[in-house]
């Protein structure tokens, strides 16, 4: 094992190194986040499964949609092509919860405070570059499950434009929507700690509570329904309301209950964090 | 004379006392470091830091001395504000660490060198802490070389040996030109060569004028190592003293006499006010006198001796006496007896 190129350097004379001093501030712990997000493998991963997921998905949605369906007039092209959004709302949820979980089963997190002791910087730092890179991965994924879904359908005449009304909302809607997931999901990530735990945790919030609620009986899923977190987020990438359920929230309303429950559980998580034993 | 002796061993090391002197006469007159007052964390039922006071002075190496599961990691995560202490505080330059505007610049420290992300390059482990703190990129490329790493930087960490992760952890720990290092068990697992580089590389930053601060279970490992002992056991100081004096004090001499009347001496040294430590084969193994008081007795009570000779117990030995009421994981094995190896 002892090889050149890890061998001990000679004991030094003097100095052992020159010197240097730098503070500690929050735009140095966003370059910090920066380069932990872009040097490990499973960012690339996930965001290239994301991106592949949601867009053939969309596409495969689309195509169907323009071969095999009857769509009637609630028929939302926009919302079609997008589809695949209820896989990548998940992947975009395992990314979340591993920005802050892979600290602590690596132990990094001890290794980050030691060296960036005030703990909501750490936080804000994480939650501003996950922002970032959530958001313009949900951006080209929105955007090319768009063009792609509606190029297919154009052959049937069913495709929307981004020049209609709510089409451009609903598009750059989807790059909201898997944001607040990757956000929510960074937040339950905080308080649980456990990579395994906050993954399913989060699967059960934005998935299973959203197909619960249809085995409630009809007259409590009209009041039960649009609360459901993926329910009450995913009407900013529809176009057109719709639903077996009537009584669905606005876009904008809907996206702000949904921001609610992202920000509750980052809230209750950088509160925890700044008291808890790291 | 025994009386001088006692007298001496009881003011020189007392426990927790020193942080009540003022600083120009615990040191070379500059403000120590390291400070706790009342240090306390309990979990659950388990007390694991009880009530700890001390402080450490720059310019030495302060070993931080206790068996396992004596609390010094609990310590050292609390002075770096990774646990919250349940009473009392630390503070490093004045300041709980928590507050410090230049953390890296204060404190250095290894406590567990797997705590990075096997997955990241040495390289980027390092640049993504020294750009939390502004320090240049050239930083990173300085401390890289000082641990040997430089050829291996752009590897994945999880590949790495236990002396290479180590040295990255220690590299790390350079990083910000710390004032203090604080290095946890950091011989463990390392090779001699490994051994001796850490220890001449604490000696160089001590000399330096740095405060580091070392803990171990090893009494010889500090023996080779410290200036300063801090030694506790089951979360309480037990001793606060420099390495001589912890020597002076707790290498007990002993007196080891051979005679076929081993009952009649042992009564007339117990008389006489010695401790007898062991009796079997004719051998008494005798403290409290020294061995030219245990001739003249015997001279004088017409008692034949085969042998007659000092014993010093070893360092470790006193170290082991030391906190043996302390050990909170012994094992349910009895005590190795004093052995009488190495004769003054």
């Amino acid at each position: 094992m002892a090889t050149t190129s890890t061998q001990l350097p000679a004991a030094t004379a003097g100095r052992v190194l020159p010197t240097t001093a730098g503070q500690a501030t929050f735009m140095g712990q966003v370059r910090s986040e920066i380069t932990k997000i872009r040097s490990v493998r499973s960012t690339y991963w996930t965001l290239i499964a994301l991106v592949i997921v949601t867009v053939g998905f969309g596409a495969l949605a689309s195509w169907g949609a323009a071969t095999h369906g009857h769509p009637g007039p609630g028929f939302d092209a926009t919302q079609q092509s997008l589809t695949g959004l209820y896989i990548s709302q998940l992947i975009m949820g395992v990314l979340g919860v591993l920005v802050i979980t892979a600290e602590y089963s690596t132990g990094m997190i001890r290794t980050t405070l030691m060296t960036m002791p005030h703990r909501g910087t750490v936080i804000a730092a994480k939650a501003v570059v996950f922002t970032v890179l959530a958001f313009v991965t949900g951006l080209i994924t929105s955007f090319a499950s768009f063009f792609l879904g509606q190029a297919l359908m154009s052959s049937h005449h069913l495709n929307a434009t981004l020049s209609q009304p709510h089409v451009l909302r609903a598009v750059i809607g989807g790059a909201l929507f898997l944001t607040v997931c990757g956000l929510l999901a960074f937040g339950i990530g905080l308080l649980m700690r456990h990579t395994a735990g906050a993954i399913s945790t989060v699967v059960g919030l934005l998935f299973v509570v959203s197909v619960l609620v249809n085995f409630l009986p009809q007259n409590w899923q009209n009041h039960v329904d649009k609360w459901a977190p993926a329910i009450a987020g995913g009407q900013i990438w529809s176009v057109v309301s719709k639903g077996p359920n009537p009584q669905v929230f606005t876009p904008w309303a809907g996206f702000a209950v949904f921001c609610g429950y992202a920000a509750i559980a980052l809230i209750a998580g950088l509160l925890l964090f700044r008291k808890r034993d790291a | 004379m025994k009386l001088v002796r006692e007298i001496a061993s009881r003011t020189v090391c007392l426990a927790g006392t020193r942080w009540l002197l003022p600083d120009s006469l615990s040191g070379k007159g500059q403000p120590d470091m390291i400070e706790a007052r009342g240090l306390t964390k309990r979990y659950g039922d388990t007390l694991a830091v009880d009530d700890l006071s001390f402080s450490v002075a720059p310019g030495k190496i302060t070993g931080f001395l206790g068996p396992n599961g004596a609390g010094k990691t609990t310590t050292m995560r609390m002075i770096l504000g990774l646990d919250g202490p349940t009473a009392g505080q630390v503070t490093v330059g004045g300041k709980p660490f928590a507050q410090l505007m230049r953390p890296m610049r204060e404190v250095g420290a290894l406590l567990d060198a797997k705590a990075l992300h096997g997955g990241r390059s040495a390289y980027n482990h390092l640049l993504c802490l020294a750009q939390s703190n502004n320090l240049p990129r050239k930083r990173v490329d300085e401390v890289l070389g000082l641990v040997g790493l430089s050829e291996v930087a752009g590897k994945r960490t999880k590949g790495y040996s236990l002396g290479m992760g180590q040295r990255l952890g220690i590299a790390a720990a350079m990083l910000g030109d710390p004032k203090v290092l604080m290095f946890d068990e950091p011989v463990n697992g390392l090779d001699p060569e490994g051994i001796l580089w850490i220890r001449n590389l604490m000696k160089s930053l001590a000399a330096e004028g740095r405060t580091v601060f070392v803990s171990s279970h090893l009494m010889s490992e500090m023996e080779n190592t410290a200036d300063h002992l801090l030694v506790i056991g089951r979360g309480k100081l037990i001793a606060d003293c420099t390495v001589a004096e912890f020597i002076a004090d707790n290498s007990q001499q002993s007196t080891r006499v051979r005679t076929p009347q081993p009952d009649q001496l042992a009564k007339l040294i117990a008389a006489a006010g010695g401790t007898i430590r062991e009796n079997g084969d004719g051998v008494l193994l005798v403290t409290g006198l020294f061995a030219d008081e245990v001739g003249d007795l015997a001279y004088e009570n017409a008692i034949r001796i085969h042998e007659l000779a000092p014993v010093h117990a070893s360092l470790e030995q006193a170290f082991m006496d030391l906190t043996a009421s302390s050990v909170q994981f012994r094992a349910d094995v009895p005590a190795q007896p004093v052995t009488a190896g190495e004769v003054a």
